[in-house]
C-alpha cells in the first residue's frame, strides 16, 4: 500500500499520456486531459506546501535557537504580513476579504501587496541578482586563463561574443570594408552562435534529451524509485 | 616583477567599483554607439508584421523582476508593435511574478493606446503552475485552464476569448522566459505538438541553449536576446526605450572585464615564464 | 499623499538595494536582514498568487458553484490535501500517491516531448545539405554544424573508452563545446551587466533623479 500502490499510479498515469499521444480519442485522449487539469490543481497544492515547508523550518530554527536564529523571524515576519495582506485587501486585479480598499489605494497609490511587490520585492530581487555581475567580472579575472588549447578556444569564443553582441563590436570593426563583412565583428558572433554553439549545444540537447527519455521509462517502469523516499 | 605582481592581484574591490563606475557613466553621459539589427530579432518583428489585423496572440511572460531589466523592455516593445499591427493579445504567466511583469508592460505600452479595451483588445490571464503540462492543458482546452482572468472575472464575458477553446485561433505564441518552465516548453508543446509558430525574448543566459530551436524546421521561428535583442527591436519599431539606453553601459562593462581577463592572462603568462 | 508614498516607496528600495550591494564588501547583517525580507516576501507573493490564481478559479469557484458538474475535481483535491500532509511525520508517506500522479504525468509527456523535440527534430535538422546553402560562409557553417554536433555526441558517449579513431574524434567534440561554453559565458557576463544597468537605472533615475528612469 505504501510503495506498491504509488508505482501503480505512476505506471497507469505515465501510459495513459503516452498512448494519449498516439491515440488522442476516447477514453485516452479524455482521461489525459481530465489528469492535466488535475496535474495543475495538485501543482497549486504542492506550491502550498513548500512556502508552509519553509514556514516550518524557519519555525524550527527559531524554536531551536540555531546559529543566526533571529534574522529567520525577519522572513516569517515578512512572509506573514505578505500573506495577510494579500489575503485581506487582495492584489492589484484581485479583490480580498476587506471589500473597501479605497482608502488605503488613495493612500499608497496602490494595493498594500502591489505596494510592497513594487518598492521592496522588484528592487531586492533584482539587486540579489545584479550581485552576480560583480562576481561574474572578478571571476573573469582570476580564473579566465589560457591555459590549454580547450580553455583558449573557451576564453576567445568568450571574447569574440562579448564583443560582437555590443555597439561597441560594430564600432571597433565599423571601419572595415563592406567586402571584408565577414570580419565584421557582430557577423563573427552570429556565426559563432548560428554554427560553432548550435553544434555544441545540440549535442547536448540531444544527449540530454536521450537521458531524459530513459529517466521517464525508468519512473514509468517502476525501476527508478527515489522520489518514494527512503520509508 | 613589481609590474607582475600588481597584474597578478588586483583587489576584487578595485574591480567593483571599476564595474559599478564603467555602468554608471555611460548612462550619466550618453555616448550612442550604433546599433545592429540581427537576423533573429527580425525574424521576431516579421512575424508581428505578417500576421493579419485582428487576430488573437498569446504572450507568455515566464519572468519576474530578477530579470526585468533585460525582458522587460522587450515586452513593451513587442506589444507596443502588436497593438500598432492592431492584434489582440491575450497575456498569460507560468511564473507567478509573471503576472505583475505584465501588468506593468501592459501599463507602460498602453500610454500610446488609449482607446484599447480591457478585455476587447487585450486580457491578461494570470498564472498557472504546472509547465508543459499546463501549456498542454492550455492547448486543448484553454477555458478550463483559464476559467477566469487575473482578477476573477469569467472568461465569458471577454469579448477577446469569443471562440477561443484551444490554439486554433491563436496565431502565434510569444514567450517572453527567463528560464524553466518558459520558450522551451513552448517550443516542445505549442509547436512542436501543435504546429503553432513560436517566437521568444529571453534573458542572454539562455540565447545559447535556445539557439538550436531557431532552424529551418523554425521550431523557434526568431529569437530576442537579452538587452541587445530588446535595443534591437526597438529600433525596429523606433521606439527607443531602456534598453537602447543601456546599450553604451552594456559596452562599456564588457570592455572593462575583457580588459581584466587580458591582464589576468598576461600577468599569468608573465609568471609562467618567470617560473621556466 | 500618494507621491509622498511613492517617495518613501523609493527610498526604501534604495537603502534595500544597498543592503544587498554591502555583501561585495562583506557579509553583514544588513546584507542578511535584506536576504531574509526577500526570502519571506517572494514566498509570501507566490503563496497568493497560488491561492487566487489557481486554487480558486480551477477548484474552489468550480466546486461551490456548480458541484454536479464538477464533483470529479474533488479527486485531485484530495491528492493536494495528501500532499500537505508531508508537513505531519507520523503520515507524511501519503504524499506519495499525489506525488507518484506528478510524476506519472510528468514523465509520460518529457518522455514523448523530449522524444520529439530534442531528439528527433535536432537529429533531422543536422541531416541536411550543406552544399545546398545560398553561400559560401553557410556552406562552411553547416559543414561545421554537422561535423560538431556528431563528434559532440560521440564526446558523450562512455560506454567506450575515449582512445584511437573514438578518442580523437570526441576531442573535436570537445573543442567544439567549448567553443558553446565560450559562447554561454560571455552571453552570461552581458546578462548580468544587464541587470546591474537596471540596478544604476533605479539608483540614478528614480531615487536619486539625475537621469530620467
Amino acid at each position: 500500500m505504501r510503495r506498491q500502490f504509488p508505482l501503480i499510479i505512476t505506471f497507469f498515469i505515465g501510459i495513459v499520456i503516452i498512448i494519449s499521444e498516439f491515440i488522442p480519442h476516447k477514453p485516452f485522449g479524455q482521461l489525459s486531459n481530465t489528469f492535466y487539469g488535475w496535474f495543475l490543481i495538485i501543482s497549486g497544492f504542492a506550491i502550498i506546501l513548500g512556502q508552509l515547508s519553509l514556514f516550518k523550518i524557519n519555525l524550527i530554527k527559531i524554536s531551536r535557537k540555531a546559529p543566526n536564529w533571529q534574522y529567520y523571524i525577519i522572513a516569517l515576519v515578512s512572509f506573514s504580513i505578505m500573506v495577510l495582506i494579500g489575503i485581506l485587501w487582495g492584489t492589484q486585479k484581485q479583490p480580498g476579504l476587506l471589500a473597501n480598499t479605497q482608502p488605503l489605494v488613495a493612500f499608497f497609490g496602490r494595493k498594500p501587496f502591489d505596494y510592497l511587490f513594487k518598492y521592496v520585492f522588484e528592487n531586492l530581487s533584482s539587486t540579489m541578482f545584479s550581485l552576480l555581475a560583480f562576481f561574474v567580472a572578478s571571476a573573469s579575472y582570476r580564473a579566465f586563463r589560457a591555459r590549454s588549447p580547450e580553455s583558449t578556444l573557451l576564453l576567445i569564443s568568450a571574447v569574440l561574443v562579448m564583443l560582437g553582441r555590443t555597439t561597441i563590436g560594430t564600432w571597433i570593426t565599423g571601419w572595415v570594408p563592406e567586402s571584408l563583412t565577414y570580419l565584421h565583428l557582430p557577423n563573427i558572433a552570429n556565426f559563432i552562435m548560428e554554427y560553432l554553439n548550435t553544434a555544441g549545444q545540440r549535442a547536448i540537447m540531444i544527449c540530454a534529451g536521450l537521458g531524459v527519455v530513459g529517466s521517464s521509462l525508468r519512473i514509468i517502469l517502476g525501476i527508478e524509485r527515489s522520489y518514494l523516499g527512503g520509508k | 616583477m613589481k609590474i607582475l605582481n600588481i597584474l597578478t592581484k588586483i583587489d576584487r574591490r578595485i574591480i567593483f567599483l571599476l564595474i559599478f563606475f564603467g555602468v554608471a557613466f555611460p548612462l550619466l553621459v550618453t555616448i550612442n554607439f550604433k546599433l545592429g539589427v540581427t537576423k533573429n530579432v527580425r525574424k521576431v518583428y516579421n512575424m508581428i508584421e505578417e500576421t493579419p489585423e485582428n487576430s488573437t496572440v498569446v504572450i507568455s511572460y515566464d519572468y519576474g523582476p530578477s530579470t526585468k531589466p533585460e525582458i522587460q523592455p522587450m515586452a513593451i516593445a513587442l506589444l507596443n508593435h502588436a497593438f500598432r499591427k492592431k492584434l489582440r493579445v491575450i497575456c498569460v504567466a507560468l511564473w507567478p511574478m509573471g503576472v505583475q511583469m505584465c501588468n506593468e508592460a501592459l501599463e507602460t505600452a498602453l500610454q500610446y493606446f488609449p482607446d484599447l479595451k480591457y478585455g476587447k483588445d487585450y486580457v491578461n490571464m494570470g498564472y498557472k503552475a504546472g509547465g508543459m503540462v499546463t501549456i498542454n492543458h492550455m492547448a486543448k482546452n484553454f477555458r478550463s485552464t483559464f476559467p477566469t482572468d487575473e482578477g476573477g472575472t469569467p472568461i465569458d464575458e471577454f469579448p477577446i476569448l469569443n471562440g477561443i477553446n484551444n490554439f486554433n485561433k491563436i496565431a502565434f505564441i510569444i514567450g517572453l522566459s527567463a528560464g524553466d518552465p518558459g520558450i522551451k516548453q513552448w517550443v516542445q508543446v505549442a509547436h512542436d505538438s501543435y504546429g503553432k509558430p513560436v517566437a521568444g525574448g529571453s534573458t542572454a543566459v539562455q540565447v545559447p541553449f535556445l539557439m538550436p530551436y531557431v532552424n529551418e524546421q523554425q521550431q523557434l521561428t526568431g529569437l530576442i536576446g537579452g538587452l541587445k535583442g530588446a535595443a534591437e527591436y526597438e529600433k525596429l519599431i523606433n521606439l527607443p526605450g531602456f534598453a537602447t539606453k543601456g546599450m553604451d553601459a552594456q559596452s562599456i562593462a564588457h570592455l572593462i572585464i575583457i580588459m581584466f581577463i587580458v591582464i589576468g592572462n598576461i600577468g599569468f603568462f608573465a609568471s609562467k615564464k618567470q617560473k621556466n | 499623499m500618494i507621491y509622498i508614498m511613492e517617495r518613501i516607496g523609493v527610498w526604501v528600495g534604495a537603502i534595500l538595494t544597498f543592503a544587498i550591494l554591502s555583501f561585495l564588501y562583506k557579509d553583514n547583517p544588513f546584507y542578511k536582514i535584506a536576504e531574509q525580507i526577500f526570502i519571506g516576501i517572494s514566498a509570501g507573493y507566490w503563496f497568493i498568487y497560488t491561492i487566487y490564481n489557481i486554487l480558486i478559479p480551477n477548484l474552489f469557484t468550480p466546486v461551490l458553484t456548480d458541484f454536479s458538474n464538477n464533483r470529479l475535481l474533488l479527486l485531485p483535491a484530495f491528492l493536494g490535501f495528501l500532499m500537505l500532509c508531508r508537513l505531519l511525520p507520523k503520515i507524511d508517506w501519503v504524499s506519495r500517491y499525489p506525488i507518484s500522479f506528478v510524476m506519472g504525468t510528468t514523465a509520460g509527456m518529457s518522455l514523448i516531448l523530449f522524444l520529439r523535440s530534442d531528439i528527433i527534430k535536432q537529429t533531422s535538422e543536422t541531416m541536411m545539405n550543406p552544399f545546398s546553402a545560398p553561400d559560401l560562409a553557410a556552406t562552411i557553417g553547416q559543414l561545421i554544424l554537422i561535423i560538431g554536433t556528431l563528434t559532440g555526441i560521440i564526446y558523450f558517449f562512455f560506454s567506450k573508452k575515449h582512445e584511437g579513431v573514438f578518442g580523437t574524434t570526441a576531442r573535436v567534440g570537445i573543442y567544439f563545446l567549448m567553443v558553446s561554453f565560450g559562447a554561454a559565458f560571455g552571453y552570461t557576463i552581458m546578462a548580468r551587466i544587464s541587470l546591474l544597468i537596471g540596478r544604476l537605472n533605479f539608483l540614478l533615475g528614480d531615487w536619486l533623479g539625475i537621469i530620467k528612469p
